[in-house]
């Protein structure tokens, strides 16, 4: 099963980190055929968001949401199940300054959903 | 035999062993929803069988067998008519092996209480799930219990399981590793379960359930199945407590102190229990908070009268507990012990201390007790404005109508 695990924190907190850190951390995971795919983002000042909005395109400066923690990156690893994603997630150097989102994903292309009126 | 004795002994069965079925089921069938389906089938079937056939030698084996063929007959018709559904197609091909192999089924109960206290689940999901599928209650009665409207909790469940089949929360005991920080949860949830069934206890909805009687269960299942220490130590804080619910409240539901409480009226039986699991889980040098607190309330429970309590036992309980927990509601806790060891101006230095510090002062019984001290110096005064203060901020019924006592007798003394 794959889960993403969104990487979260204060830009000057995640900024003093090494990335050598995180690139050890990034190696080790793919050494074990964890890691599917991973990134660091730019910091937020880049975000740019795209809506659109009965057909019209709408594009604003910045994130989805101001807050003070801000995504900075993303790891996509393949776990057993919730508990060894959790024990992956708790290795990804930033767990110690901010925090790390475990999301499982949706296999879309395998099991397509039609669209479900409510939940 | 006569049916309605037959129907008596599978009401009996479904007592004992409906959870158990349930636990294993979930195992097998590797979803909530479609073992509590096989578990109404299993019963069924039993109704249909048994007056017949007489009850079978092991009813629990046959009653996982029951349901788990029903449920995958039922998969395999499904997938008969739905040939493109792979989920359905996944869950009848991969049959587990015998119902029966080995340690599987004893530890189901045990998995299913770990998974349903995950902490992947939100805290008053965790104390719902694990109420209605390890202790078999209703929504409704977990409703009433928790004064939560019915489709309100029925909701936290349904995302619960959600949550456990599209995240796939293992159902699984925890390894060594993990093993303390995860039960850890599991004990904060029956505690919880327990303190809102010993509040509830002394308030005017006599028509709650049992909720510390369920706590204890839930307590006497896990000590059964994991006696960790700290599992242990909290089953034995529970007896403790609970062994005082006869004397804690007068016949018109006023709330009598520890103090003036008719000792009489305390459950021996189960202040026996409890002091020998504190004896035992103090024995093996692992204990935590949990212990700590019951061997703290076993020394009260000694104690013949009010003034024979061991308070010098009762503060070093105290000092060790804040050492491995540190928190204001401790240290409150101490400096009323500390009171009745040094007299109540050496206490009363501490609650000072404390609420000026400011983290309780918003907590009731940091100004009761401030209020008591000041009464016993004689300080009416002060112990009428601190009992004031107290009032305002208490919301339990019980609880106002003793402080409005003590206020009554201070204006009248």
């Amino acid at each position: 099963m794959r889960y993403l695990c969104l990487v979260y924190g204060e830009e000057r907190k995640i900024g003093e980190m090494d990335d050598r850190k995180c690139l050890a951390c990034d190696a080790e995971l793919r050494a074990r055929g964890q890691c599917v795919a991973s990134e660091a983002l730019e910091p937020v000042a880049t975000a740019t968001t795209v809506r659109v909005r009965n057909g019209r395109l709408s594009v604003t400066d910045g994130p989805f949401a101001e807050t003070k923690e801000q995504l900075a990156g993303f790891y996509l690893v393949e776990a057993r199940d919730l508990n060894e994603a959790i024990q992956i997630a708790a290795k990804i150097p930033p767990a110690e300054v901010g925090c790390i989102e475990v999301r499982p994903i949706r296999p879309i292309r395998e099991h397509p959903r039609s669209p479900r009126p409510h939940d | 035999m006569p049916e309605p004795d037959i129907k008596r002994r599978i009401e009996a069965v479904y007592q004992s062993e409906s959870r158990a079925v349930l636990a294993t089921l979930i195992r097998l069938l590797g979803d909530f929803d479609r073992a509590e389906e096989a578990l109404h089938d299993a019963f069924r079937a039993a109704l249909e069988k048994w007056p017949e056939q007489g009850l079978p030698d092991n009813p629990r084996a046959w009653l996982v067998s029951a349901g788990r063929f029903r449920s995958i007959d039922q998969l395999r018709r499904q997938a008969r008519f739905e040939a493109f559904d792979p989920l359905a197609h996944d869950a009848a091909a991969s049959e587990p092996a015998a119902e029966d192999e080995g340690s599987g089924v004893a530890d189901d109960r045990l998995r299913l209480i770990f998974t349903c206290c995950h902490p992947a689940l939100a805290a008053d999901a965790q104390v719902a799930l694990t109420l209605r599928e390890v202790c078999g209650l209703t929504t409704e009665q977990i409703a009433q219990a928790f004064l939560t409207p019915v489709p309100t909790l029925a909701q936290r469940i349904v995302r619960a399981k959600a949550k456990i089949r599209d995240a796939r929360i293992p159902y699984e005991v925890p390894g060594p590793d993990e093993l303390s920080s995860r039960l850890e949860s599991v004990l904060r949830v029956i505690y919880l379960v327990f303190n809102e069934g010993y509040i509830a206890s002394s308030g005017t909805e006599l028509m709650r359930l049992d909720l510390a009687s369920e706590a204890i269960r839930l307590g006497r299942l896990l000590t059964e199945m994991l006696p960790e220490t700290e599992a242990i130590g909290l089953l034995a804080l529970m007896l403790l407590h609970d062994s005082r619910r006869g004397a804690r409240t007068s016949r018109a539901g006023e709330l009598i102190v520890l103090e003036e409480q008719d000792r009489s009226l305390w459950n021996r039986a189960q202040i026996e229990e409890g002091s020998a699991l504190v004896g035992r889980a103090l024995a093996t040098r692992r204990f935590g908070p949990y212990t700590l607190q019951a061997a703290i309330s076993a020394v009260h429970c000694r104690a013949p009268r009010a003034a024979d309590t061991d308070w010098k036992e009762i503060v070093s309980l105290y000092d060790l507990l804040l050492s491995i927990e540190p928190s204001p509601i401790i240290e409150l806790n101490r400096a009323v012990a500390l009171a009745m060891r040094d007299g109540p101006a050496a206490g009363l230095e501490l609650v000072d201390d404390l609420l000026e510090r400011g983290e309780l002062s918003e907590y009731r019984l940091a100004h009761a007790a401030r209020a008591d001290l000041c009464r016993r110096l004689g300080r009416g005064a002060e112990a009428r404005a601190a009992y004031g203060r107290a009032l305002a901020l208490t919301q339990l019924e019980p609880e106002r109508q003793f402080l409005q006592r003590r206020l009554a007798e201070l204006a009248g003394g």
